[in-house]
């Protein structure tokens, strides 16, 4: 594992390619979540919205991409965390979670972080602000 | 009309960090890490016990804006900001409440798009804001249009 303070601007967290989303991934976090929107699960509510098939939640796919920074819950804390959604998610989609340093101060890391999809479109994009400890 | 509705606020609802309910949301992200699950390892951390994921407030209770009214389907999430004085304590109890920030129109590829800006608030027993969550929720024109608002 990287030692975070120790990256520079332009270097990069190590990528999480995601297993193919799953429907059971899906109704796991409407469980969770307590979002039980139905075109997160059930085909006919997709296809009655307009959409070729059930789609994640971005509130998922945002939940995810927070892990790449779990491991250094000792070096410091997200502050802030900015997502704009871009892109629908579907079943078997294969999701890699990515994030690059933008700013390093002594009291903070600034990344960008996105998502992109098995075609390389980015599902969704923003910012993390990670606040160092002393 | 969403735009009257701006600087409204819900009252103040109790929630409660619940251990069971943070396993089921890390484990529902794929992130069941030790700092959010195991208790030993919570003990042994700076806080000196778990804490939750930062999209976990997700779940929480914000109580209700009264007279606002929104459509149960067709709604798009456009953005979402979280922002942390510190991270969420497993067990501790947070005071959430909403405010709808703003709203304002565009016009789009699909009509009219109506921007929703609701910002939510977590603070500890002493009143001190833990978290605020920033979200824009995008209102197409057809789904107005049948709300008739």
């Amino acid at each position: 594992m990287k030692n975070l303070t120790r990256l520079h601007t332009g270097e990069s967290l190590d990528d999480v390619t995601l297993e193919p989303v799953i429907r059971m991934d899906l109704i796991k976090y409407s469980g969770a979540s307590a979002d039980f929107n139905p075109i997160h699960t059930i085909d006919e509510e997709a296809k009655k919205a307009g959409l070729p098939g059930i789609i994640a939640h971005g509130m998922w796919t945002m939940g995810n991409l927070a892990k790449l920074f779990t491991p250094y819950y000792e070096e410091g804390f997200i502050e802030d965390y900015q997502i704009r959604f871009s892109g629908m998610v579907f079943l078997d989609d294969v999701l890699t979670l990515k994030a690059e340093v933008e700013e390093h101060t002594d009291s903070y890391l600034d990344f960008r972080v996105w998502t992109v999809n098995q075609k390389g479109k980015v599902v969704i994009k923003g910012k993390v602000r990670f606040s160092t400890y002393d | 009309m969403y735009r009257d509705m701006i600087g409204r606020k819900s009252e103040k609802v109790k929630n409660v960090v619940e251990r069971g309910h943070v396993r089921r949301f890390a484990e529902a992200i794929g992130d069941l890490h030790p700092i959010y699950v195991n208790e030993q390892t919570g003990e042994n951390s700076r806080f000196g016990r778990n804490i939750a994921p930062p999209t976990f407030p997700r779940v929480f209770d914000y109580g209700t804006v009264e007279g606002l009214n929104l459509p149960k389907k067709g709604l798009i999430h456009g953005e979402q900001n979280y922002h942390y004085e510190r991270p969420l304590l497993v067990d501790e109890e947070i005071y959430c409440y909403t405010e709808v920030e703003d709203y304002y129109e565009k016009s789009g590829s699909n009509g009219l798009m109506g921007f929703l800006v609701v910002k939510r608030y977590g603070e500890d027993a002493r009143g001190n804001v833990v978290f605020t969550e920033e979200m824009i929720t995008i209102i197409t024109e057809a789904v107005r249009k049948a709300m008739n608002v």
